[in-house]
């Protein structure tokens, strides 16, 4: 995924990673690391909460917990890839667009996700793909990471009903 | 007019001391026997009594019945309706009428008003000063002359110290007590509620205990002064009772009232802002309320009188600050004393029908509360076991302010009569 | 759980748990950083009306409401009334109808009466905040205060913080103290005896006579404005001597242990109750409180606004993700 992000981006030179919010960041963290080993040039990043985005605030639950957004000084002309765990129906990646916008004009901005599930209920795609995965409805998608969960895995939990497609 | 015969009931005359099952006999209006097995003459309705409490209709010394120039929320009519239901067989009501009963026409005209209501009897108070000014001396002998049973500026107090050692001196001549309103203005301010605990934390401006001590004081001492009969309308707090136990000690000739209210309820009841708590005097503390209830057990409190003060509904739905002072108070009375006081342990039965009729007749020189020979016929039929949930709508009063909507009481009036007539029949049970 | 975490309305402080406090602090920090962007804007409250009902003439507060409503992209609306019912013919009973009838997502009031939000929350469905009622409570200025004093220590608990003036007419006051008995500081209060309410030391409060012992013991100062009405009123003689017996000023604050933080609630008045060089000194904090302000007031309309927990479930299950 590195890879392929350091040649959508067509180098470093403009790049930023992006993680959102809830191990968003630490994938990010990961990617810009073996970057740096690869390349050799540090690669600024950002995080982004996209709870304050998102098209249904009468869902947001009794104790929503809104995270903290950083991004770098200036994202003009940049090109912003946004990195996120699980890719499912596209909302949480329009949130993260209307977020990036409001901090300034990148030249180009894509999508980094570890996991596509498919399921897809806006036009919205990635650019780069860790693995697609098939699933239905009721199943569960859940990526573990060390930093977050203590262990690095992602698991596929069929519903009942669910039925894989 | 038929003779009626109540029969089998347990009969409580406080006035002589009677407590027994027997019988009453009521003739031509008026008491006419009270034994075991008495003979029902020709003609006369037989109410059977039996299982229930018989005792003299209750009288209340305090009330406002708000006519003339508020019949929208009562009459002297509906107030006295509202009173019967309520056990009472005759009622005071207070000159803050609009205008002022401060002349023998508005006496007058209250006292028409009853007689074609024919529900309880009503007795007016009249203003001490004229227009409730607290200035000039209204014409007590005229106002006497016409029907007034005593003098107050009730709404307000007497404020100037010379007027009301005026008033009570001047009061001796038609041996009449002057009723007042302890309180001292200034110190009343902006208050909403008893200056404590609670109106810190809801924040609303508080009165406190010393507004009406005060005045309660300075009454005492112009009573001593000038040998005037002092009557002091609701009192609300410890030292109040405190200062009429010594006076009363001294023989000073003061007689003094507490509500139902201040019996049973304290400032807790202003939470939530509930504007059916908000009274004048506000309701005050435990302290308070257990000082008041051993004084009426005691004597030095003399009567229990309910300032029945109604009010409009759109009044009361109101900002706490801008709501009037006051609750309703005639259908509730009997029922709470029962409850609280005498299940209560505070009062016995024949205590508390004391203190609601032998002991206002006495106070006021009404005739009533008493079943000695030749007494008045009023009388009030209580079933003492019934259980009854407040619910104001069926209030025959025209208001409804009160803090006790929803509240379960033991003792339900089963019939009222005065001067022989059945002015009131409970609903069976 | 089926309840809003904070419920319907925000009306005090002080039946709330340390948990809600803490958690709506929590989330105006977020908050904090918006304000901090060039477009100082999030979507999230879009297409919400929000009334500005004040019933006092204030011009800050309603502005810092009114720029945490919009800064959430709601609708606002200002609405300048009277007084009280009496005065204006309008009840607040028809003033709440009337809201409702117009679908109001959210109203924010201030008025003159104590408990008059409480009186508006139970009768319209909106959500109400208490922007001040009479001289009950300001939860939302206390919330600001607390902030801002985390921001400072880095905690509320074991904190010594002084309210100083005019306590028995305060609603700042009273959700002051609320707000940092139930987050573990400790609490006093100094001012002339005639501006303490009676049974203030119930509330678990130490009272200081002078200014002198409170600023001996305190971490923090939170100094109250005392008005001309009160000397009208005859609470206190004059304001010169109000200044000269509790002023907070330089020379007082010089024989401090330790360097006070100040807090004032605003608006000031330079001379009486805190000298200019003390408001603006360097331990002074008055205007970390205005900024605050913006963002413990975006983040109260924010939990208010959001949803029931069975939304929250259904939305879960439809989309799989979860957003906390």
């Amino acid at each position: 995924m590195a890879k392929e992000i350091v040649e959508f981006a067509e180098g470093t030179d403009r790049l930023v990673l992006v993680g959102i919010h809830r191990r968003g960041p630490e994938l990010s963290g990961r990617l810009a690391r073996m970057i740096e080993a690869e390349e050799g040039v540090s690669i600024p990043r950002g995080t982004l909460d996209i709870t304050l985005y998102r098209d249904d605030v009468g869902t947001i639950g009794p104790r929503p917990v809104v995270g903290a957004t950083h991004l770098p000084e200036n994202i003009d002309g940049k090109c912003v890839v946004i990195v996120d765990d699980v890719l499912h129906t596209g909302r949480t990646i329009r949130a993260a667009l209307d977020e990036v916008a409001d901090f300034g004009r990148p030249a180009r901005i894509g999508l980094a996700a570890l996991i596509d599930r498919g399921g897809r209920e806006l036009p919205i795609q990635a650019d780069i793909v860790g693995k697609a995965v098939r699933s239905g409805a009721g199943d569960r998608v859940d990526v573990f990471l060390q930093e977050v969960d203590g262990r690095d895995a992602v698991e596929l939990v069929r519903g009942e009903g669910g039925g894989g497609r | 007019m038929r003779p009626v015969l109540i029969r089998g009931g347990r009969v409580i005359d406080p006035s002589q001391g009677y407590d027994a099952v027997s019988d009453l006999l009521v003739v031509d209006g008026r008491i006419a026997g009270l034994g075991q097995g008495l003979g029902a003459p020709d003609g006369a309705e037989v109410v059977d009594a039996r299982g229930k409490v018989v005792s003299p209709g209750l009288i209340d010394l305090h009330v406002h019945l708000r006519e003339p120039g508020r019949e929208d929320v009562e009459t002297v009519a509906t107030g006295a309706r509202a009173a019967a239901a309520g056990g009472f067989t005759a009622v005071c009501p207070m000159p803050n009428t609009d205008p002022v009963t401060d002349n023998q026409a508005a006496v007058g005209f209250i006292v028409k008003q009853a007689q074609a209501a024919g529900a309880a009897r009503v007795y007016p108070i009249a203003a001490v000063s004229m227009g409730q000014k607290g200035q000039q001396l209204s014409e007590f002998g005229e106002l006497v002359g016409a029907g007034a049973v005593a003098v107050s500026d009730d709404g307000h107090p007497v404020a100037s110290s010379h007027l009301m050692r005026m008033a009570l001196s001047y009061a001796r001549t038609f041996d009449i007590p002057v009723a007042d309103h302890c309180e001292d203005p200034t110190l009343k301010g902006n208050g909403v509620m008893h200056e404590g605990l609670v109106s810190t934390r809801l924040g609303l401006c508080g009165i406190p205990a010393a507004a009406e001590e005060i005045m309660v004081a300075r009454n005492l001492l112009l009573a001593d002064l000038t040998g005037g009969h002092i009557h002091l309308c609701h009192m609300s707090t410890r030292g109040s009772v405190e200062l009429i136990r010594r006076a009363k000690d001294k023989g000073v000739r003061v007689t003094a009232e507490v509500t139902p209210h201040h019996l049973t309820l304290t400032h807790e009841a202003c939470e939530g802002y509930n504007t059916n708590a908000k009274m004048n005097p506000p309701l005050r503390e435990a302290a308070d309320v257990a000082a008041l209830r051993a004084g009426l057990k005691d004597g030095t409190i003399d009567v229990i009188a309910t300032d029945h003060a109604p009010h409009h509904y759109d009044a009361k739905e109101r900002e706490f600050d801008d709501a009037p002072f006051g609750i309703v108070g005639l259908e509730t009375a009997l029922g709470l004393g029962l409850t609280e006081l005498v299940q209560g342990g505070v009062l016995t039965l024949p205590e508390l029908i004391d203190r609601m009729s032998a002991a206002p007749a006495r106070v006021f020189q009404l005739p009533g509360g008493s079943l000695q020979r030749g007494a008045p016929g009023d009388v009030v039929i209580v079933d003492p076991e019934a259980r009854w949930r407040v619910d104001p709508s069926t209030f025959l009063s025209k208001s409804r302010n009160t803090p006790y909507d929803g509240r379960e009481l033991r003792g339900l009036v089963d019939r009222t009569i005065v001067a022989g007539l059945t002015v009131f029949r409970g609903k069976a049970c | 759980m089926t309840e809003r975490f904070l419920g319907k309305d925000l009306l005090c402080l002080e039946p709330l748990t340390a948990d809600q406090i803490r958690f709506i602090l929590d989330t105006a920090e977020p908050f904090k950083e918006v304000s901090e962007r060039t477009i100082k804007k999030v979507p999230t409250l879009r297409g919400k009306t929000i009334v500005n009902l004040f019933f006092e003439a204030s011009t800050r507060t309603r502005i810092s409401f009114e720029f945490a409503e919009k800064r959430l992209s709601a609708d606002t609306v200002n609405v300048a009334a009277s007084g009280s019912s009496v005065e204006k013919g309008e009840t607040l009973v028809d003033t709440a109808r009337n809201l409702e009838a117009m679908r109001i997502d959210m109203v924010v009031m201030r008025h003159p009466s104590s408990g008059a939000a409480q009186f508006l929350a139970d009768r319209i469905r909106s959500n109400v905040v208490n922007a001040g009622d009479g001289t009950h409570e300001h939860p939302t200025q206390g919330l600001l205060d607390l902030l801002t004093l985390r921001d400072k220590f880095g905690r509320i608990e074991g904190l010594k913080v002084c309210i100083c003036g005019d306590i028995l007419h305060s609603r700042v006051a009273r959700s002051n103290i609320w707000g940092l008995l139930k987050l573990g500081a400790q609490v006093a209060v100094c001012g002339p005896v005639s501006l303490l309410p009676l049974g203030i030391e119930d509330l678990g409060v130490t009272v200081f006579r002078r200014i002198e012992d409170a600023i001996q013991w305190a971490d923090a100062l939170n100094v109250l404005r005392i008005q001309l009405e009160r000397m009208h009123a005859g609470f206190l003689p004059s304001l010169r001597e109000y200044n000269r017996v509790f002023g907070v000023t330089v020379e007082r604050l010089e024989k401090a242990p330790r360097d006070l933080v100040i807090l004032h609630p605003g608006p000031m008045n330079r001379g009486v109750e805190i000298d200019s060089r003390v408001a603006d000194g360097p331990h002074s904090v008055i205007l970390g409180q205005v900024t605050n302000g913006v963002a413990v007031r975006m983040a109260v309309l924010y939990l208010l606004a959001g949803g029931r927990p069975e939304m929250a479930e259904a939305a879960k299950g439809r989309s799989g993700e979860a957003s906390e």
